[in-house]
Protein backbone atom coordinates (compact mmCIF):
# COMPACT_ATOMS: atom_id res chain seq x y z
CA UNK A 1 0.00 0.00 0.00
CA UNK A 2 1.40 3.51 -0.65
CA UNK A 3 1.03 5.74 2.42
CA UNK A 4 0.85 9.04 0.65
CA UNK A 5 -2.58 8.67 -0.48
CA UNK A 6 -5.76 8.35 1.56
CA UNK A 7 -7.31 5.02 1.98
CA UNK A 8 -8.82 3.91 -1.65
CA UNK A 9 -7.09 7.11 -2.77
CA UNK A 10 -10.37 9.56 -2.83
CA UNK A 11 -10.43 11.76 0.36
CA UNK A 12 -13.17 11.11 3.00
CA UNK A 13 -15.47 14.02 2.32
CA UNK A 14 -15.54 13.21 -1.54
CA UNK A 15 -16.31 9.38 -0.20
CA UNK A 16 -18.84 10.86 1.36
CA UNK A 17 -20.72 13.09 -1.17
CA UNK A 18 -20.45 9.71 -3.33
CA UNK A 19 -22.05 7.22 -0.47
CA UNK A 20 -24.87 9.81 0.10
CA UNK A 21 -25.38 9.78 -4.09
CA UNK A 22 -25.28 6.17 -3.49
CA UNK A 23 -27.90 5.83 -1.04
CA UNK A 24 -30.50 8.36 -2.58
CA UNK A 25 -29.97 6.13 -5.59
CA UNK A 26 -30.97 2.63 -3.56
CA UNK A 27 -33.52 4.50 -2.21
CA UNK A 28 -34.94 5.29 -5.77
CA UNK A 29 -34.63 2.44 -8.08
CA UNK A 30 -33.12 3.12 -11.70
CA UNK A 31 -33.18 6.65 -10.93
CA UNK A 32 -30.07 8.83 -12.48
CA UNK A 33 -28.47 10.98 -9.22
CA UNK A 34 -25.65 13.42 -10.39
CA UNK A 35 -22.66 13.43 -7.95
CA UNK A 36 -19.67 15.77 -8.43
CA UNK A 37 -17.23 13.29 -10.31
CA UNK A 38 -13.78 14.02 -9.70
CA UNK A 39 -10.80 13.42 -11.92
CA UNK A 40 -8.99 10.06 -11.64
CA UNK A 41 -5.78 9.08 -12.68
CA UNK A 42 -7.23 7.27 -15.79
CA UNK A 43 -9.53 8.54 -18.95
CA UNK A 44 -12.92 8.93 -19.00
CA UNK A 45 -14.06 5.73 -20.65
CA UNK A 46 -12.17 3.58 -18.63
CA UNK A 47 -14.01 3.74 -15.72
CA UNK A 48 -14.09 6.80 -13.57
CA UNK A 49 -17.44 6.09 -12.59
CA UNK A 50 -17.20 2.69 -11.67
CA UNK A 51 -13.88 3.34 -9.37
CA UNK A 52 -15.48 5.92 -7.79
CA UNK A 53 -17.70 4.57 -6.51
CA UNK A 54 -15.77 1.08 -5.87
CA UNK A 55 -13.56 3.76 -3.75
CA UNK A 56 -16.35 4.99 -1.56
CA UNK A 57 -17.49 1.64 -0.77
CA UNK A 58 -14.31 -0.69 -0.14
CA UNK A 59 -13.20 -1.17 3.25
CA UNK A 60 -9.80 -2.66 4.78
CA UNK A 61 -11.81 -6.13 4.85
CA UNK A 62 -13.03 -6.11 1.27
CA UNK A 63 -11.55 -8.45 -1.26
CA UNK A 64 -12.15 -7.10 -4.87
CA UNK A 65 -12.62 -8.46 -8.26
CA UNK A 66 -12.24 -6.22 -11.43
CA UNK A 67 -13.68 -8.09 -14.97
CA UNK A 68 -13.65 -6.19 -18.05
CA UNK A 69 -15.97 -8.20 -20.98
CA UNK A 70 -15.73 -11.08 -18.52
CA UNK A 71 -11.69 -11.34 -18.21
CA UNK A 72 -9.89 -10.51 -15.13
CA UNK A 73 -6.67 -10.55 -17.49
CA UNK A 74 -7.18 -8.00 -19.77
CA UNK A 75 -5.42 -4.32 -19.27
CA UNK A 76 -8.76 -1.84 -17.92
CA UNK A 77 -9.42 -4.84 -14.98
CA UNK A 78 -5.62 -5.55 -14.35
CA UNK A 79 -4.79 -2.12 -14.06
CA UNK A 80 -7.87 -1.15 -11.57
CA UNK A 81 -7.39 -4.36 -9.57
CA UNK A 82 -3.31 -3.00 -8.92
CA UNK A 83 -4.59 0.49 -8.16
CA UNK A 84 -6.75 -0.63 -5.47
CA UNK A 85 -4.14 -2.92 -4.20
CA UNK A 86 -1.70 0.08 -3.84
CA UNK A 87 -3.61 2.59 -2.73
CA UNK A 88 -5.96 0.77 -0.42
CA UNK A 89 -4.00 -2.20 0.24
CA UNK A 90 -6.89 -4.42 0.30
CA UNK A 91 -7.03 -8.05 -1.46
CA UNK A 92 -7.89 -9.04 -4.46
CA UNK A 93 -8.90 -11.81 -6.31
CA UNK A 94 -10.22 -13.36 -9.62
CA UNK A 95 -12.17 -15.54 -8.13
CA UNK A 96 -16.65 -14.67 -8.53
CA UNK A 97 -17.55 -16.93 -5.09
CA UNK A 98 -14.68 -14.83 -2.97
CA UNK A 99 -15.10 -11.55 -3.76
CA UNK A 100 -17.09 -8.83 -2.00
CA UNK A 101 -17.13 -6.25 -4.23
CA UNK A 102 -16.93 -6.83 -8.12
CA UNK A 103 -16.53 -3.73 -10.51
CA UNK A 104 -17.42 -4.57 -13.60
CA UNK A 105 -17.22 -3.61 -17.30
CA UNK A 106 -19.96 -4.69 -20.08
CA UNK A 107 -20.67 -8.29 -18.24
CA UNK A 108 -22.05 -9.71 -15.08
CA UNK A 109 -20.48 -12.86 -13.64
CA UNK A 110 -21.79 -15.98 -15.27
CA UNK A 111 -21.51 -17.68 -11.04
CA UNK A 112 -24.92 -16.63 -9.75
CA UNK A 113 -23.67 -13.69 -7.04
CA UNK A 114 -24.90 -13.49 -3.40
CA UNK A 115 -26.46 -11.06 -1.07
CA UNK A 116 -23.28 -10.27 0.55
CA UNK A 117 -21.53 -9.28 -2.92
CA UNK A 118 -22.00 -5.35 -4.73
CA UNK A 119 -21.55 -5.09 -8.15
CA UNK A 120 -20.04 -2.26 -9.21
CA UNK A 121 -20.76 -1.43 -13.45
CA UNK A 122 -18.67 1.22 -14.78
CA UNK A 123 -21.28 3.30 -17.54
CA UNK A 124 -20.24 4.82 -20.69
CA UNK A 125 -24.10 6.49 -21.13
CA UNK A 126 -26.48 6.31 -18.18
CA UNK A 127 -29.23 8.04 -20.34
CA UNK A 128 -31.02 5.00 -22.08
CA UNK A 129 -33.75 7.83 -24.45
CA UNK A 130 -30.32 9.62 -25.42
CA UNK A 131 -29.77 8.77 -28.69
CA UNK A 132 -33.29 9.17 -29.71
CA UNK A 133 -33.55 12.51 -27.49
CA UNK A 134 -30.35 14.55 -27.40
CA UNK A 135 -32.03 17.25 -24.73
CA UNK A 136 -31.41 16.58 -21.21
CA UNK A 137 -33.86 18.68 -19.64
CA UNK A 138 -36.42 16.77 -22.11
CA UNK A 139 -34.80 13.55 -21.19
CA UNK A 140 -35.07 14.15 -17.30
CA UNK A 141 -38.72 15.16 -17.61
CA UNK A 142 -39.49 12.37 -19.51
CA UNK A 143 -38.24 10.40 -16.72
CA UNK A 144 -40.15 12.16 -14.38
CA UNK A 145 -43.44 11.84 -16.21
CA UNK A 146 -42.41 8.18 -16.92
CA UNK A 147 -43.20 9.04 -20.64
CA UNK A 148 -41.23 6.51 -22.44
CA UNK A 149 -42.92 5.93 -25.80
CA UNK A 150 -39.63 7.09 -27.57
CA UNK A 151 -37.69 3.85 -26.47
CA UNK A 152 -40.37 1.98 -28.15
CA UNK A 153 -39.76 4.20 -31.37
CA UNK A 154 -36.02 2.55 -31.10
CA UNK A 155 -37.18 -1.21 -30.74
CA UNK A 156 -39.70 -0.20 -33.70
CA UNK A 157 -36.84 1.20 -36.07
CA UNK A 158 -35.02 -2.15 -35.43
CA UNK A 159 -37.57 -4.61 -36.33
CA UNK A 160 -38.74 -2.32 -39.39
CA UNK A 161 -35.11 -2.49 -40.56
CA UNK A 162 -33.95 -6.20 -38.92
CA UNK A 163 -36.69 -8.01 -38.11
CA UNK A 164 -36.55 -8.23 -34.71
CA UNK A 165 -35.00 -6.52 -31.71
CA UNK A 166 -31.52 -6.39 -33.13
CA UNK A 167 -30.08 -4.23 -29.54
CA UNK A 168 -27.90 -6.77 -28.56
CA UNK A 169 -26.14 -4.62 -25.65
CA UNK A 170 -26.95 -1.82 -23.21
CA UNK A 171 -30.48 -3.00 -23.88
CA UNK A 172 -32.75 -0.82 -21.85
CA UNK A 173 -34.55 -2.22 -18.78
CA UNK A 174 -37.84 -0.78 -16.73
CA UNK A 175 -36.57 -1.22 -13.15
CA UNK A 176 -39.73 -1.80 -10.62
CA UNK A 177 -41.82 -0.88 -12.94
CA UNK A 178 -41.09 3.21 -12.94
CA UNK A 179 -37.56 3.45 -14.23
CA UNK A 180 -36.52 3.61 -17.66
CA UNK A 181 -32.59 2.20 -16.66
CA UNK A 182 -29.17 1.51 -18.91
CA UNK A 183 -27.70 -1.57 -17.87
CA UNK A 184 -24.51 -0.31 -19.21
CA UNK A 185 -23.47 -1.99 -22.35
CA UNK A 186 -23.95 -5.44 -20.80
CA UNK A 187 -24.96 -7.66 -23.32
CA UNK A 188 -28.82 -8.90 -23.25
CA UNK A 189 -27.47 -12.18 -22.43
CA UNK A 190 -27.01 -10.57 -18.76
CA UNK A 191 -30.32 -9.04 -18.73
CA UNK A 192 -32.25 -11.89 -16.77
CA UNK A 193 -29.37 -11.82 -14.37
CA UNK A 194 -30.42 -8.20 -13.39
CA UNK A 195 -34.13 -9.70 -11.98
CA UNK A 196 -34.71 -10.03 -8.53
CA UNK A 197 -31.11 -10.67 -8.02
CA UNK A 198 -29.75 -11.05 -4.63
CA UNK A 199 -26.63 -8.93 -5.03
CA UNK A 200 -26.49 -4.59 -4.77
CA UNK A 201 -26.02 -3.46 -8.32
CA UNK A 202 -24.22 -0.01 -8.57
CA UNK A 203 -23.73 1.78 -11.65
CA UNK A 204 -21.16 4.75 -11.61
CA UNK A 205 -21.18 7.37 -15.16
CA UNK A 206 -18.08 8.97 -14.59
CA UNK A 207 -17.95 11.80 -17.53
CA UNK A 208 -21.72 11.83 -17.12
CA UNK A 209 -21.70 12.19 -13.21
CA UNK A 210 -24.62 10.24 -12.69
CA UNK A 211 -25.06 7.12 -10.31
CA UNK A 212 -27.96 4.87 -10.29
CA UNK A 213 -28.78 1.43 -8.70
CA UNK A 214 -30.77 -1.67 -8.85
CA UNK A 215 -31.09 -2.71 -5.35
CA UNK A 216 -31.83 -6.30 -4.62
CA UNK A 217 -34.62 -8.40 -5.22
CA UNK A 218 -36.02 -5.56 -7.64
CA UNK A 219 -38.05 -6.18 -10.62
CA UNK A 220 -36.79 -5.51 -13.48
CA UNK A 221 -38.11 -5.94 -17.11
CA UNK A 222 -36.23 -5.89 -20.44
CA UNK A 223 -38.59 -3.61 -22.66
CA UNK A 224 -40.35 -5.39 -26.01
CA UNK A 225 -43.17 -5.15 -27.92
CA UNK A 226 -45.63 -8.27 -27.32
CA UNK A 227 -45.81 -9.90 -30.58
CA UNK A 228 -41.90 -9.36 -30.78
CA UNK A 229 -40.85 -10.39 -26.69
CA UNK A 230 -37.40 -9.89 -25.12
CA UNK A 231 -34.77 -12.94 -25.77
CA UNK A 232 -31.22 -13.53 -25.17
CA UNK A 233 -28.19 -14.53 -27.74
CA UNK A 234 -28.00 -18.17 -28.28
CA UNK A 235 -25.26 -20.18 -30.06
CA UNK A 236 -24.96 -23.49 -31.86
CA UNK A 237 -20.94 -24.13 -30.96
CA UNK A 238 -19.85 -24.76 -26.93
CA UNK A 239 -16.86 -22.97 -25.54
CA UNK A 240 -13.80 -24.67 -27.12
CA UNK A 241 -12.22 -24.74 -23.56
CA UNK A 242 -14.17 -25.86 -20.86
CA UNK A 243 -17.16 -26.92 -23.10
CA UNK A 244 -19.63 -24.56 -21.61
CA UNK A 245 -22.99 -24.51 -23.45
CA UNK A 246 -25.02 -21.92 -20.97
CA UNK A 247 -22.49 -19.31 -20.86
CA UNK A 248 -22.03 -16.11 -22.88
CA UNK A 249 -19.51 -16.69 -25.71
CA UNK A 250 -17.07 -14.53 -27.37
CA UNK A 251 -15.78 -15.53 -31.13
CA UNK A 252 -11.82 -15.26 -31.26
CA UNK A 253 -10.41 -15.37 -34.83
CA UNK A 254 -7.76 -17.59 -33.90
CA UNK A 255 -5.20 -17.56 -37.89
CA UNK A 256 -5.70 -15.09 -40.59
CA UNK A 257 -7.74 -17.61 -42.81
CA UNK A 258 -10.44 -16.72 -40.72
CA UNK A 259 -10.54 -19.79 -38.90
CA UNK A 260 -12.52 -19.37 -35.18
CA UNK A 261 -12.93 -20.51 -32.28
CA UNK A 262 -15.95 -20.08 -29.22
CA UNK A 263 -14.98 -19.53 -25.52
CA UNK A 264 -16.46 -18.20 -22.36
CA UNK A 265 -16.22 -14.49 -21.83
CA UNK A 266 -15.93 -14.92 -18.39
CA UNK A 267 -12.61 -16.11 -17.46
CA UNK A 268 -13.29 -17.25 -13.94
CA UNK A 269 -16.01 -19.35 -14.80
CA UNK A 270 -14.08 -20.89 -18.00
CA UNK A 271 -10.93 -21.64 -15.84
CA UNK A 272 -12.89 -23.11 -12.80
CA UNK A 273 -14.99 -25.13 -15.05
CA UNK A 274 -11.62 -26.28 -16.63
CA UNK A 275 -9.76 -26.93 -14.07
CA UNK A 276 -13.00 -29.62 -12.40
CA UNK A 277 -12.45 -31.23 -15.54
CA UNK A 278 -8.54 -32.18 -15.63
CA UNK B 1 -74.12 23.25 -29.65
CA UNK B 2 -71.47 23.51 -26.82
CA UNK B 3 -68.18 25.12 -28.03
CA UNK B 4 -64.96 22.77 -27.77
CA UNK B 5 -62.57 25.92 -26.82
CA UNK B 6 -63.49 29.40 -25.67
CA UNK B 7 -60.68 32.07 -25.70
CA UNK B 8 -61.32 35.07 -23.95
CA UNK B 9 -59.17 38.05 -23.37
CA UNK B 10 -55.69 36.07 -24.68
CA UNK B 11 -52.76 37.85 -24.70
CA UNK B 12 -48.59 37.00 -24.87
CA UNK B 13 -45.76 39.40 -23.81
CA UNK B 14 -42.36 38.91 -24.94
CA UNK B 15 -41.02 40.93 -21.84
CA UNK B 16 -42.28 44.65 -23.11
CA UNK B 17 -43.43 43.98 -26.35
CA UNK B 18 -46.70 42.45 -27.32
CA UNK B 19 -47.22 39.17 -28.89
CA UNK B 20 -50.26 38.82 -29.50
CA UNK B 21 -53.49 41.20 -27.25
CA UNK B 22 -56.82 41.00 -26.05
CA UNK B 23 -58.45 37.83 -28.63
CA UNK B 24 -61.05 36.34 -27.66
CA UNK B 25 -63.14 33.54 -29.90
CA UNK B 26 -65.06 30.21 -29.14
CA UNK B 27 -64.22 27.61 -31.72
CA UNK B 28 -66.78 25.06 -32.13
CA UNK B 29 -66.39 20.73 -33.07
CA UNK B 30 -65.69 20.32 -37.12
CA UNK B 31 -64.92 24.30 -37.35
CA UNK B 32 -61.70 25.50 -39.13
CA UNK B 33 -60.78 28.56 -38.08
CA UNK B 34 -57.75 30.59 -39.97
CA UNK B 35 -56.47 33.07 -38.71
CA UNK B 36 -54.47 35.67 -41.37
CA UNK B 37 -52.31 38.30 -41.18
CA UNK B 38 -48.93 39.94 -42.48
CA UNK B 39 -45.50 38.39 -40.68
CA UNK B 40 -44.94 39.85 -37.44
CA UNK B 41 -48.64 40.21 -36.76
CA UNK B 42 -48.58 37.79 -33.98
CA UNK B 43 -50.60 34.82 -35.28
CA UNK B 44 -47.97 32.48 -34.71
CA UNK B 45 -47.39 33.60 -31.29
CA UNK B 46 -51.17 33.42 -30.44
CA UNK B 47 -51.48 29.52 -32.00
CA UNK B 48 -48.30 28.56 -29.90
CA UNK B 49 -50.58 30.00 -26.69
CA UNK B 50 -53.55 28.80 -27.78
CA UNK B 51 -51.51 24.94 -27.59
CA UNK B 52 -50.56 25.90 -24.39
CA UNK B 53 -46.61 25.86 -25.98
CA UNK B 54 -46.37 29.34 -24.26
CA UNK B 55 -48.02 30.50 -20.98
CA UNK B 56 -50.62 33.55 -21.18
CA UNK B 57 -49.36 36.50 -19.68
CA UNK B 58 -53.22 37.50 -19.71
CA UNK B 59 -56.41 35.55 -20.55
CA UNK B 60 -57.65 32.63 -20.25
CA UNK B 61 -57.84 29.57 -22.72
CA UNK B 62 -60.70 27.21 -21.65
CA UNK B 63 -61.32 23.52 -23.47
CA UNK B 64 -63.75 21.22 -22.76
CA UNK B 65 -62.42 17.33 -22.97
CA UNK B 66 -64.17 14.35 -24.19
CA UNK B 67 -66.13 13.66 -21.46
CA UNK B 68 -67.54 16.78 -20.91
CA UNK B 69 -65.60 19.01 -18.48
CA UNK B 70 -63.86 22.26 -18.86
CA UNK B 71 -59.92 22.66 -18.39
CA UNK B 72 -58.42 25.59 -18.05
CA UNK B 73 -55.05 25.09 -20.02
CA UNK B 74 -53.52 27.98 -18.64
CA UNK B 75 -53.12 26.10 -15.09
CA UNK B 76 -52.15 22.86 -16.32
CA UNK B 77 -49.29 20.87 -15.27
CA UNK B 78 -46.39 19.34 -17.52
CA UNK B 79 -48.01 15.99 -17.04
CA UNK B 80 -51.45 17.22 -17.83
CA UNK B 81 -50.65 19.21 -21.02
CA UNK B 82 -48.09 16.57 -22.41
CA UNK B 83 -51.50 14.22 -22.19
CA UNK B 84 -53.49 16.84 -23.89
CA UNK B 85 -51.13 17.60 -26.32
CA UNK B 86 -50.73 14.17 -27.25
CA UNK B 87 -54.19 12.59 -26.86
CA UNK B 88 -56.89 15.41 -27.88
CA UNK B 89 -54.49 17.73 -29.42
CA UNK B 90 -52.41 18.01 -32.48
CA UNK B 91 -49.87 20.10 -33.57
CA UNK B 92 -48.74 20.59 -37.48
CA UNK B 93 -45.52 23.07 -38.01
CA UNK B 94 -44.77 24.82 -41.10
CA UNK B 95 -41.59 23.06 -41.11
CA UNK B 96 -42.28 19.55 -41.59
CA UNK B 97 -38.70 18.63 -40.31
CA UNK B 98 -39.18 20.43 -37.25
CA UNK B 99 -42.32 18.16 -36.63
CA UNK B 100 -41.02 14.57 -37.83
CA UNK B 101 -38.40 12.51 -35.90
CA UNK B 102 -35.58 12.25 -38.74
CA UNK B 103 -34.00 9.59 -37.61
CA UNK B 104 -36.74 7.18 -37.81
CA UNK B 105 -38.53 5.97 -40.79
CA UNK B 106 -41.67 6.86 -41.57
CA UNK B 107 -44.08 3.86 -40.02
CA UNK B 108 -41.51 4.79 -36.72
CA UNK B 109 -43.00 8.85 -37.17
CA UNK B 110 -46.93 7.46 -37.90
CA UNK B 111 -46.34 5.32 -34.95
CA UNK B 112 -45.07 7.45 -32.49
CA UNK B 113 -47.84 8.59 -30.85
CA UNK B 114 -49.68 5.47 -30.45
CA UNK B 115 -46.36 4.18 -28.77
CA UNK B 116 -46.44 7.27 -26.46
CA UNK B 117 -50.28 6.15 -25.05
CA UNK B 118 -48.62 2.59 -24.84
CA UNK B 119 -49.54 0.54 -27.50
CA UNK B 120 -47.22 -2.49 -27.47
CA UNK B 121 -47.91 -4.61 -30.55
CA UNK B 122 -45.47 -4.18 -33.44
CA UNK B 123 -48.10 -6.01 -36.25
CA UNK B 124 -50.69 -3.31 -34.92
CA UNK B 125 -48.49 -0.48 -35.03
CA UNK B 126 -47.61 -1.02 -38.74
CA UNK B 127 -51.19 -1.48 -40.00
CA UNK B 128 -51.85 1.59 -38.77
CA UNK B 129 -49.40 3.28 -40.08
CA UNK B 130 -49.67 1.46 -43.54
CA UNK B 131 -53.10 2.53 -43.71
CA UNK B 132 -52.50 6.07 -42.37
CA UNK B 133 -49.50 6.67 -44.92
CA UNK B 134 -52.51 5.29 -47.44
CA UNK B 135 -54.83 7.89 -46.33
CA UNK B 136 -52.27 10.78 -46.67
CA UNK B 137 -51.50 9.65 -50.05
CA UNK B 138 -47.69 8.13 -49.56
CA UNK B 139 -47.29 4.46 -50.68
CA UNK B 140 -47.19 2.61 -48.20
CA UNK B 141 -44.24 0.38 -49.26
CA UNK B 142 -42.45 3.51 -47.90
CA UNK B 143 -43.56 2.85 -44.81
CA UNK B 144 -39.36 2.17 -43.99
CA UNK B 145 -38.29 4.79 -46.10
CA UNK B 146 -36.67 7.57 -43.78
CA UNK B 147 -38.62 11.18 -43.86
CA UNK B 148 -35.52 13.06 -45.07
CA UNK B 149 -35.48 10.90 -48.37
CA UNK B 150 -39.35 12.20 -49.33
CA UNK B 151 -40.25 15.48 -51.02
CA UNK B 152 -41.40 18.57 -48.69
CA UNK B 153 -45.08 18.02 -49.81
CA UNK B 154 -44.50 14.12 -48.98
CA UNK B 155 -42.97 14.88 -45.44
CA UNK B 156 -45.52 17.40 -44.64
CA UNK B 157 -48.39 14.78 -45.51
CA UNK B 158 -46.47 12.63 -43.17
CA UNK B 159 -46.63 15.18 -40.34
CA UNK B 160 -50.32 15.28 -40.80
CA UNK B 161 -50.78 11.46 -40.57
CA UNK B 162 -48.08 11.59 -38.30
CA UNK B 163 -50.28 14.20 -35.89
CA UNK B 164 -53.81 12.66 -37.03
CA UNK B 165 -52.86 9.19 -36.04
CA UNK B 166 -54.22 9.21 -32.52
CA UNK B 167 -57.78 11.12 -33.40
CA UNK B 168 -57.27 14.62 -31.99
CA UNK B 169 -60.48 16.87 -31.72
CA UNK B 170 -58.18 19.55 -32.20
CA UNK B 171 -55.33 20.62 -34.66
CA UNK B 172 -53.46 23.65 -34.67
CA UNK B 173 -51.88 24.08 -37.96
CA UNK B 174 -48.68 26.79 -38.44
CA UNK B 175 -48.59 27.75 -42.47
CA UNK B 176 -48.67 23.65 -43.30
CA UNK B 177 -48.68 24.55 -46.55
CA UNK B 178 -45.96 27.66 -46.90
CA UNK B 179 -43.10 26.88 -47.89
CA UNK B 180 -44.33 24.33 -51.03
CA UNK B 181 -45.23 24.99 -54.41
CA UNK B 182 -48.31 25.78 -56.17
CA UNK B 183 -49.38 22.32 -57.41
CA UNK B 184 -48.05 20.62 -53.99
CA UNK B 185 -49.94 22.95 -51.59
CA UNK B 186 -53.45 22.22 -53.58
CA UNK B 187 -53.21 19.02 -53.54
CA UNK B 188 -52.23 18.99 -49.04
CA UNK B 189 -55.09 21.24 -49.24
CA UNK B 190 -57.29 19.23 -50.48
CA UNK B 191 -56.44 16.14 -48.46
CA UNK B 192 -56.29 18.67 -45.16
CA UNK B 193 -60.38 19.48 -46.36
CA UNK B 194 -61.04 15.81 -46.50
CA UNK B 195 -59.59 14.78 -43.15
CA UNK B 196 -61.03 17.81 -41.21
CA UNK B 197 -64.62 16.47 -42.87
CA UNK B 198 -63.90 12.80 -41.98
CA UNK B 199 -62.58 13.30 -38.41
CA UNK B 200 -64.96 15.84 -37.60
CA UNK B 201 -61.74 17.82 -36.73
CA UNK B 202 -61.88 21.42 -35.48
CA UNK B 203 -58.61 22.97 -36.42
CA UNK B 204 -56.83 26.39 -35.71
CA UNK B 205 -55.20 27.12 -38.88
CA UNK B 206 -52.43 29.91 -39.16
CA UNK B 207 -51.88 31.31 -42.90
CA UNK B 208 -50.81 34.58 -44.75
CA UNK B 209 -52.46 33.14 -48.27
CA UNK B 210 -56.03 34.36 -48.38
CA UNK B 211 -56.26 31.69 -50.52
CA UNK B 212 -55.58 29.38 -47.81
CA UNK B 213 -58.68 30.86 -45.68
CA UNK B 214 -61.00 30.81 -48.83
CA UNK B 215 -60.52 27.26 -49.70
CA UNK B 216 -60.26 25.82 -46.29
CA UNK B 217 -62.13 27.47 -43.68
CA UNK B 218 -65.25 28.86 -42.56
CA UNK B 219 -64.50 31.36 -40.35
CA UNK B 220 -61.36 33.48 -40.44
CA UNK B 221 -59.85 36.06 -38.33
CA UNK B 222 -57.49 38.83 -39.62
CA UNK B 223 -54.84 40.10 -37.28
CA UNK B 224 -52.46 43.16 -37.29
CA UNK B 225 -49.96 44.30 -34.63
CA UNK B 226 -51.03 41.66 -32.33
CA UNK B 227 -54.87 42.15 -32.48
CA UNK B 228 -57.72 41.10 -34.24
CA UNK B 229 -58.51 43.44 -36.27
CA UNK B 230 -61.60 42.06 -38.38
CA UNK B 231 -63.23 38.42 -37.53
CA UNK B 232 -66.12 36.99 -39.10
CA UNK B 233 -66.98 34.45 -42.16
CA UNK B 234 -64.39 33.81 -44.73
CA UNK B 235 -66.60 34.68 -47.66
CA UNK B 236 -68.02 37.80 -46.00
CA UNK B 237 -64.71 39.05 -44.91
CA UNK B 238 -62.80 38.53 -48.28
CA UNK B 239 -65.82 39.97 -50.46
CA UNK B 240 -66.39 42.67 -48.31
CA UNK B 241 -63.63 43.47 -46.20
CA UNK B 242 -64.62 46.29 -43.59
CA UNK B 243 -61.47 47.25 -41.75
CA UNK B 244 -58.77 49.20 -44.07
CA UNK B 245 -56.15 46.56 -43.27
CA UNK B 246 -58.18 43.84 -44.19
CA UNK B 247 -58.90 46.07 -47.40
CA UNK B 248 -55.33 46.43 -47.92
CA UNK B 249 -54.73 42.56 -47.24
CA UNK B 250 -57.37 41.77 -50.09
CA UNK B 251 -56.55 44.28 -52.45
CA UNK B 252 -52.59 43.05 -52.57
CA UNK B 253 -53.47 39.53 -53.37
CA UNK B 254 -51.89 38.82 -56.75
CA UNK B 255 -54.17 37.43 -59.49
CA UNK B 256 -53.41 35.61 -62.54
Amino acid sequence: MTPRYNFAFLDEDTKRMLRRALLKAVAIPGCQIPFGSREMPLPYGWGTGGIQVTAALLGPDDVLKVIDQGADDTTNAVNIRRFFARVAGIATTERTAEATLIQTRHRIPETPLREDQILVFQVPEPEPLRTLEARETETRTLHALADYGLMHVKLYEDIARYGRIATSYDYPVLVDGRYLTSPSPIPKFDNPKLDHSPALMLFGAGREKRIYAIPPYTRVESVAFEDHPFDVQQWDERCALCGSGESYLDEVVVDDRGTRMFVCSDTDFCSQRTEAQA
Amino acid sequence: MNALLKVRTLGHRYGQRVGCEDVSFDLYPGELLCIVGESGSGKSTLLNTLAAQLAPTSGSVRYRQRDGAWLDVGSLNEADRRRLARQEWGFVTQNPRDGLRLNVSAGANVAERLMALGERHYGRLRNIARGWLERVEIDPARIDDMPADFSGGMQQRLQIARTLVTHPRLVFMDEPTAGLDVSVQARILDLLRRLVHELDLAAVMVTHDLAVARLLAARTMVMQGGRVVETGLTDQILDDPQHPYTQLLVSSVLTT
